[in-house]
């Protein structure tokens, strides 16, 4: 501290400082505040204009009911939940061992050039918008995918098994298989990345510890790595699972969009948000416009317990052994 | 054990009389991606059942050196080893020798206590023996019991075996890993610093513990602490940048180094 050093600071004095301080401590509280608040207000909104519906058909029945006919004014949210939950968990299901299998390839035995490429494509998978994916499976996939496997299965399964049949349904084009096959594909991309993710943080020591006590390869991944990251693996599976129960795009242009139960495999169904999607352009009755509400408010609760549940389990795994 | 020949500074020369050779390098050198020597022509010997203290200043090579004697580096692909290293007369970087095994026969203990976080105490301690496809309870729980004790660890963890290796203290963590290495009754036991991440009273008890197991087992252990290696070893060796300056009798070395390098780093001259 020279002199020189000192004249510069008493030539600037605090309060002339302060204020940039003060501004900025404001600007980023007043933002902060404003997410919150934003997530709130949109809560209560939602709720507010879905409330006529809860008072016509009560909190529960309406998530019961099975039926829903805007012209007869009867709205039920069975199907929707139905096949949200249907399409969402059998997505999960068909994506998540093979997401997983890619994450450990590429971490563990991937040359690190083909994990680099394997990596890349998976998050440029994730980047292509659902509607892109959607316009797609409409023309290719989904025509195929009926003529090629759908079609063949229900026929054979009309001669020799009729019980499944009845099972399958009909094969349209535009079907709950479908759907559920392109969300699978949607939903790989996250689940690899949150799983490569996980197994990128076991430490190296662990490893090392597994391989010293004369561990090959496969035994390391499954006595070391996987156990430790299991954690991030579950809650990488959870977040993938609120993604698919989210998805909207996709599964409205795939899955038929059929109100009615019940819902076949090879057949037209329909989720909350293809719902929602499909029917808000033409709710002019009030009571219409409000149970879309209800059907979109219960899709925010579902998908906010489904986000508490992958913080739950997180926080639950990492205390049980002792790491917090 | 003594058939073999010892390339340069006739390192296995210096064991005591009565000592038998375990283990010996030859010619030994570890290379980097980046072209550097992590050691370099290193031929040295280990004495059987006796504790063989690696010292040096960091860098120096020591943990590069313990860590080529059981094939560790074959898990870094840009990492070349050269040279051989003699297990009871085998080399274990011949072309047909598995890595895999040289490791069951070499346990480690690294500077870190690694117990295994989602396992319990003894199936922390039963790791390796489940790997060879041990699973009889009986046989199990001997063992376990066997290599807590070993470890001066039983008393203190026999109420709670079915608890997380996790929830244990660091200095038991350690003690924990070293069950877990004797377990699989190595012929050799690596040490990479275990105590560095230790308290005083935490080390007092892994020196103690090392002095009980040179009874059964041959150990080399790397420290930075030369006390330690006065405290607990019956050879030094002493590295300096990648070369094996020097080994000795722990006593002659402390007492009379051979080596001017070894005299300097030994009175502090440069650490």
């Amino acid at each position: 501290m020279g002199p020189a050093q000192k004249s510069a600071a008493a030539a600037l004095p605090r309060a002339f400082r302060g204020p940039g301080d003060r501004v900025f401590k404001y600007a980023i509280v007043g933002l902060s505040s404003a997410v919150v608040a934003l997530a709130l207000v949109m809560a209560v909104v939602i709720y507010i204009e879905a409330r006529p519906t809860f008072k016509a058909f009560g909190y529960l029945s309406f998530l019961t009911e099975t039926t829903w006919d805007p012209v007869k004014s009867i709205h039920g949210a069975l199907p929707f939940i139905i096949g949200t939950f249907v399409t969402s968990f059998a997505a999960l299901a068909l994506a998540a061992i093979p997401a997983i299998a890619v994450a450990i390839f590429t971490s563990e035995y991937a040359p690190k050039w083909l994990a680099a490429v394997i990596n890349y494509t998976v998050d440029l998978l994730a980047a292509i918008p659902s509607v892109v994916v959607g316009l797609w499976a409409i023309f290719n996939f989904a025509p195929l995918m009926r003529d090629a496997v759908y079609m063949p299965i229900y026929l054979w399964a009309e001669a020799s098994a009729p019980w499944l049949a009845t099972m399958l349904g009909a094969p349209s084009t535009f079907n709950m298989t479908t759907g559920t096959i392109v969300l699978a594909l949607m939903i790989v991309p996250y689940t690899v990345a949150l799983s490569r993710d996980a197994i990128g943080q076991v430490p190296r020591d662990q490893r090392e510890a597994m391989w010293a006590l004369g561990a090959t390869k496969w035994e390391v991944i499954r006595q070391a790595v996987i156990p430790y990251a299991r954690t991030g693996i579950a809650a990488g599976v959870l977040l993938s699972l609120a993604r698919a129960l989210g998805e909207t795009m996709a599964l409205a242009m795939l899955i038929g969009n059929s109100n009615r139960l019940p819902f076949t495999l090879f057949g037209p169904a329909a989720t909350m948000p293809s719902l929602i999607i499909n029917e808000f352009r033409e709710a002019v009755e009030p009571l219409h416009y409000s149970s879309i509400m209800a059907v979109g408010f219960y899709l925010f609760i579902i998908t906010i317990g489904i986000n508490l549940v992958t913080s739950f389990v997180q926080r639950k795994l990492y205390m049980g052994r002792g790491m917090v | 054990m003594d058939t073999i020949n010892v390339k340069d500074k006739d390192a296995g020369a210096t064991l005591a009389a009565g000592d038998e050779l375990r283990m010996e390098t030859v010619g030994l050198s570890v290379r980097y991606g980046t072209g550097n020597y992590g050691i370099r022509d290193v031929s040295m010997a280990v004495a059987d059942k006796r504790v063989t203290a690696l010292i040096g200043p960091s860098g120096c090579g020591k943990s590069t050196f313990l860590r080529s004697l059981n094939r560790m580096h074959d898990l870094a692909p840009d990492i070349t080893v050269t040279g051989q290293a003699f297990l009871d007369g085998e080399d274990l970087y011949a072309p047909d020798m598995d890595a895999v095994l040289v490791r069951r026969r070499v346990g480690m203990v690294f500077q870190k206590p690694t117990p295994f976080p989602t396992k319990s105490i003894y199936e922390n301690v039963c790791a390796g023996l489940r790997l060879v496809g041990v699973n009889k309870k009986a046989t199990l729980d001997e063992a376990v019991e066997r290599s807590l004790r070993g470890a001066a660890l039983w008393d203190e963890v026999k109420d709670r075996l079915k608890t997380p290796g996790g929830s244990l203290s660091g200095g038991q963590q350690q003690r924990l890993c070293i069950a877990r290495a004797l377990a699989v009754e190595p012929e050799v036991l690596l040490m990479d610093e275990p105590t560095s991440s230790l308290d005083p009273n935490a080390t007092i008890r892994i020196e103690q513990l090392i002095h009980e197991l040179k009874e059964q087992v041959t150990i080399v252990i790397v420290t930075h602490n030369m006390h330690q290696a006065a405290r607990v070893s019956d050879y030094t060796a002493f590295f300096y940048v990648g070369e094996l300056v020097e080994l000795s009798a722990t006593k002659e070395m402390f007492l009379k180094p051979r080596e001017k390098k070894t005299e300097e780093y030994l009175t502090g001259f440069f650490s």
